[in-house]
């Protein structure tokens, strides 16, 4: 009887697991089909669709760009939103409501109503600052505040960050040790899930970079695709590969250590569930 | 057990006129404190009576409305926590979850930047101090709570500080942990000689572990002196009826005696004035002898409890009005039955009066 369960209760796992696994790898195989078909009908396979990806000079720069907004944005948001956030937990609970509510707004603005508030801004920004692509990242970091927040929201929840902090203040630590050397270490995981999902809305988002006239990864996608349409969709699919290869070396960070936080035991790999892969937003 | 004291290499800290307000409520009002070098003093008190927020000003972690605290003849009220020089064991675990043992421990050597072979060594010293030389590479999560916080008192320890704050310590701990921690913590402190505020709101474990208890009251020192005295000598009924089990009994104050059921005792304060009071009774004054009389007493009730505490008893008497606790050798409780008919015998002590329930003034 009791084996009989087992064994029925395994092959539901498996069936499971085989549907779950089709339906994320079925647009992957498709795309990667589209990418690699001859431009006649009844055209032998060809992989210049990927190997064009090198001689679209285009294509590499907004490669190349999206790539720098995906290691800049996460830190800058980091460096924005963590100590913030720690700051108010400990010394400013009464604001938590405000900072949170402040952070998930960009939620329920849409790209386009976004646009168009920080079009002047841009256009400030590109007269005084730098008119390179690399300062979508300020745009950026609002859209990546609602995921960030409430994924360091809950590693903070997890640790006793306030007994952590005072006995690292006692022990004569400052402020910027409490924080690179008592609190990101015990939040790590969460740091990562945060990062890998600000990583993920850059290298996907179109919308804002687009009408504001910035050439990143996916506007070059889109332009290309008018061309050559097995390119465009060889370096979709390439950029949604390196999000998933993220993301799997995220699960095996977060396994390496030996004695994982409780912030590590609660937060799941909220990536997925945000959604947002490879997506334009 | 202060008589067992190696030379005191801790300093002088005194807490002069300290106070705090959280959002116009007195926390602390007023508190002056001097601790002797390399002494113990338990800060003992219900919740909200100011006793933690004390520790907390003192350690820096809160900054005070007024008044200033002074380790050794440097006023350090305006330092921030990290440069009081300071350590501190909290009632949560404190352990950082991603090291080991030792390395909780050599967290505060390191940042005053020991070489790694002194650190190693002193992190040994301390670890070995509390006895978990054994439990150096284990994490917190590894470690019981018992454990866990004999490693946080190593790791306070280990940067030497000036004055060691511990912020009831083993509130998290059962009963036998807990025993057995205080009196290590006792032995620990005695052996480092190192000046220890101690706060709690365990009367048992106050008592058991300080030179001196400080029973605080509504942000107040009510009183402050030597275990004993604050048992046998309370000051106000406040401290009386905190620190161990009183009775409550209706009396009549008369030429600087308490009349109680026809008892006269002597009152601690001779000057109260004239009237009915309520008399404080500690249950080891109260005596019981087997009544054969049938005749009702006002000294005379029945037996209607007897609570077993190991080597002593703790019997309950209805007097028809009201009831006593009497604490007397199980051995002695044994002969008094639930039903027995008593007769009450009240010890001459000197006892403190209060004159009203809700204000509980002293006479």
């Amino acid at each position: 009887m009791q084996r009989s369960r087992r064994r029925n209760l395994l092959i539901f796992r498996w069936v499971v697991l085989v549907v779950v696994g089709l339906f994320f790898i079925a647009p992957l195989v498709a795309m990667f089909e589209f990418s690699t078909r001859g431009n006649a009908i009844n055209a032998p396979r060809t992989l210049d669709g990927w190997t064009q990806v090198a001689q679209t000079p285009g294509l590499i720069k907004g490669i190349i760009v999206s790539l720098e907004l995906a290691v800049i944005t996460p830190l800058a948001m980091l460096v924005l939103l963590l100590p913030t956030m720690v700051w108010v937990r400990l010394r400013l609970p009464r604001l938590k409501r405000i900072v949170e509510f402040i952070c998930l707004l960009p939620l329920t603005v849409p790209a386009i109503a976004l646009v168009v508030g920080l079009k002047p801004i841009y256009v400030w920004i590109e007269i005084n600052i730098s008119p390179e692509t690399q300062v979508l990242a300020f745009a950026y970091l609002i859209l990546v505040l609602p995921y960030s927040y409430r994924t360091l929201d809950a590693g903070l929840g997890a640790i006793d960050l306030q007994t952590l902090s005072e006995a690292a203040r006692s022990l004569g630590a400052g402020w910027a040790t409490v924080m690179l050397r008592v609190v990101v270490p015990n939040m790590r995981s969460a740091i990562l899930n945060a990062s890998l999902l600000t990583v993920a809305l850059v290298l996907g988002e179109y919308t804002i970079a687009n009408l504001l006239n910035f050439q990143n990864l996916q506007v070059e996608v889109e332009y290309v695709s008018l061309t050559n349409s097995n390119t465009s969709t060889a370096v979709a699919l390439g950029s949604l590969v390196f999000a998933f290869a993220l993301l799997l070396l995220l699960s095996f960070v977060g396994r390496a250590r030996g004695h994982p936080t409780r912030a590590e035991e609660i937060l799941p790999s909220s990536a997925s569930s945000a959604g947002i892969w490879g997506q334009r937003v | 057990m202060s008589e067992n004291r190696p030379a005191r290499a801790g300093v002088e800290v005194r807490l002069e006129d300290l106070s705090r307000r959280y959002a116009g409520v007195t926390a602390l009002n007023g508190l002056n404190l001097t601790i002797a070098p390399g002494e113990l003093v338990a800060l003992l008190g219900p919740s909200g009576c100011g006793k933690t927020t004390a520790l907390r000003l003192v350690a820096g972690l809160e900054e005070a409305d007024g008044g200033r605290v002074v380790f050794g003849g440097n006023d350090v009220t305006g330092l921030p926590a990290n440069k009081r020089d300071v350590g501190m064991v909290f009632q949560a675990y404190s352990l950082f979850p991603h090291m080991t043992a030792l390395q909780n421990v050599e967290f505060g050597l390191q940042l005053r930047h020991k070489s790694p072979a002194e650190r190693r060594q002193r992190a040994g010293e301390v670890l070995e101090l509390v006895g978990l030389s054994a439990h150096s590479y284990k994490y917190a999560s590894q470690m019981s709570g018992g454990q866990q916080q004999r490693v946080a008192l190593a790791r306070a320890l280990a940067i030497q500080p000036t004055v060691l704050l511990l912020d009831e310590p083993l509130s998290a701990l059962d009963a036998k942990v807990r025993s057995r921690l205080r009196d290590e913590i006792r032995r620990v402190q005695l052996e480092v000689g190192i000046t220890t505020l101690f706060v709690t709101h365990d009367q048992e474990e106050a008592l058991a572990i300080a030179d001196r208890v400080g029973v605080m009251n509504k942000g107040r020192l009510e009183q402050l002196g030597p275990p004993t005295e604050i048992y046998s000598r309370p000051t106000t009924s406040f401290v009386a009826e905190f620190v161990g089990l009183t009775n409550r009994m209706a009396g009549m104050v008369k030429g600087g005696e308490v009349d109680v059921r026809g008892a006269r005792l002597p009152l601690v304060r001779a000057d109260s004035a004239d009237g009915p009071a309520i008399a404080l009774v500690r249950p080891e004054t109260v005596s019981l002898a087997p009544e054969t009389d049938a005749t009702p007493g006002p000294l005379v009730g029945s037996v209607i409890a007897t609570s077993f505490l190991g080597a002593t008893s703790r019997v309950t008497v209805d007097l028809g009005d009201e009831t006593v606790l009497a604490q007397m050798t199980t051995a002695d409780a044994s002969k008094l039955p639930p039903g027995t008919r008593v007769r009450l015998v009240l010890r001459p002590d000197a006892v403190l009066i209060a004159r009203d329930e809700s204000t509980a003034a002293e006479a």
